[in-house]
């Protein structure tokens, strides 16, 4: 009973050829990290601050354009916002200060701008990791990691990661599979206990798995060290194409501190 | 021209577990070169431990463990892990890189190989198992079959003095089973199977050794130690409904 082809993490991955998907991996996650500082970096009070936030809407909306990626899959990656937006949303009704009717309800002027912000800057930031999670293979992403100089524990651990989902979700499975057969239905505290069972057993299996792949890596001469394939160097091109993205972030960013 | 020393050779090799428990009380065992031999025995054997004294994984209580010609010492671990290859019994323990590419150079680049001879090896080695096709999909695309062979292809790249299979034929479908018989018999190089799979045995090596309760019990060609009814018995090894060990 193998995962499906692709497996949980490959799904996010959407195959193309756009210019977006052939630049180094390397270069997308600096892009990426740099677009989200400028977007954390933008202050939420100023009056222009909401015109910043759409300038940049529309330069990661530019770029999911160019890489190809529809507003669907945009729309799936923004789920992973939903406990930032329960928050944000109640930031208005808990901050002191001067009040403002919105909709028939008095809320807080400056917790309705940190919880819009607060929103805005999420939104657009996991707008542009959900670009690079669909232009990029996560083994890509491992290696542009690796050239970032993450150390190389952390690598490893993710390339583990990535590679083990399927396997322990294939386990998980069969395990559930298993219970049912035998007439376990969830719910309730007797249900818990079972979901705690079974908790604790899959721990046990992925540790002993994890030994047992530590001595198989052993008996082929690993020495703490994952040696990879040579790297080719970007060329300058590419980290302008790269860098695009946050420098029209930047540029909206100065504009509204210059005009504003 | 003196004869080139045996693949392999353990000499009243003893061992116990920290916990106390002795797994093995003195083992003889001679390979030579280019022998196909099946390490028979019921659970708990001892087996895996043996095994797991062939690369030194685990250190010998007592004896010494010599692979051609090499002993098996702190020292020389790097060599002799190159020497011996160990196929373990499931393969996703043994894959883990994202493509069978990268998983069969992981061995190679451990010896601090040159990139062009590790793409070498692997070429070589996924064309003797007959995988090349599958180089750059991640393992846990391919059939149980299939994995298995990628994995004995890892040891392959290594270029060893012996693999050595730990229960090659268990979860294998009846097709994968002759696909990794046909692929393990066409193969240069000292075969040592552990398994209890008897008529698999008989299929693949021409001579069989019988471990249990940590020793030694039985040594010589399988066709004689497969029709020994007795012995088999004596060391719950059964072969399946039906099946002649001198057909």
């Amino acid at each position: 009973m193998g995962a499906g082809p692709g497996g949980t993490l490959l799904a996010r991955y959407v195959p193309g050829t756009s210019a977006v998907h052939r630049l180094e991996p390397h270069l997308k996650l600096v892009s990426v990290l740099a677009f989200a500082l400028v977007v954390v970096a933008t202050p939420v009070h100023a009056p222009w601050a909401p015109a910043a936030y759409a300038g940049y809407l529309l330069a990661v909306l530019t770029a999911a354009a160019v890489a190809g990626v529809s507003p669907a899959r945009l729309a799936r990656g923004l789920v992973v916002e939903v406990p930032f937006v329960a928050f944000a949303v109640l930031l208005p009704f808990v901050a002191a200060g001067p009040q403002v009717e919105v909709l028939g309800l008095s809320v807080s002027r400056t917790g309705l701008a940190a919880g819009g912000g607060l929103l805005a800057k999420a939104t657009l930031s996991i707008l542009a990791a959900t670009i690079l999670s669909a232009t990029t293979e996560p083994r890509a992403l491992l290696r542009g990691l690796e050239r970032l100089r993450l150390p190389q524990v952390l690598v490893q651990i993710l390339m583990f990661m990535i590679r083990y989902a399927d396997v322990v979700g294939g386990e998980l499975h069969r395990m559930r599979v298993a219970r049912e057969s035998r007439g376990f239905h969830g719910g309730g505290l007797r249900g818990l206990r079972v979901m705690a069972a079974t908790a604790g057993s899959l721990f046990v299996r992925s540790y002993e798995r994890g030994e047992r792949v530590h001595l198989a890596m052993l008996s082929r001469g690993y020495t703490g060290r994952l040696p990879t394939g040579a790297v080719s160097a970007a060329a300058p091109g590419a980290w302008a194409v790269a860098l695009s993205l946050p420098l029209a972030a930047a540029a909206v960013l100065l504009a509204g501190m210059l005009l504003g | 021209m003196t004869a080139p020393p045996p693949s392999l050779l353990v000499e009243d090799l003893a061992f116990a577990y920290p916990d106390g428990h002795q797994a093995l009380f003195g083992v003889d065992l001679r390979i030579e070169r280019g022998e196909r031999v099946a390490l028979l025995g019921p659970n708990g054997a001892g087996k895996t431990t043996l095994v797991l004294h062939l690369n030194g994984i685990l250190r010998a209580g007592r004896g010494e463990v010599t692979v051609a010609g090499l002993p098996v010492a702190k020292r020389s671990l790097p060599e002799i892990r190159r020497r011996v290859g160990v196929v373990f019994q499931d393969p996703d323990d043994q894959l883990f890189m994202p493509t069978v590419a990268d998983d069969v150079a992981f061995g190679p680049r451990n010896l601090g190989l040159p990139e062009e001879e590790v793409a070498a090896r692997v070429t070589a080695a996924l064309e003797q198992v007959r995988m090349a096709d599958a180089a750059d999909r991640p393992p846990h695309h391919l059939s149980f079959g299939q994995r298995r062979r990628v994995a004995v292809a890892t040891v392959l790249a290594m270029q060893p003095e012996i693999v050595v299979l730990d229960e090659p034929s268990s979860n294998l479908d009846p097709a994968g089973r002759r696909e990794l018989a046909e692929v393990l018999t066409e193969l240069p190089v000292t075969l040592l199977m552990v398994t209890h799979d008897l008529p698999y045995a008989a299929q693949m090596c021409p001579r069989s050794v019988i471990l249990d309760g940590g020793v030694v019990v039985a040594d010589g060609p399988t066709p004689d130690v497969l029709s020994d009814a007795g012995l088999l018995a004596a060391h719950r090894l059964e072969l399946p409904y039906g099946f002649s060990p001198a057909g």
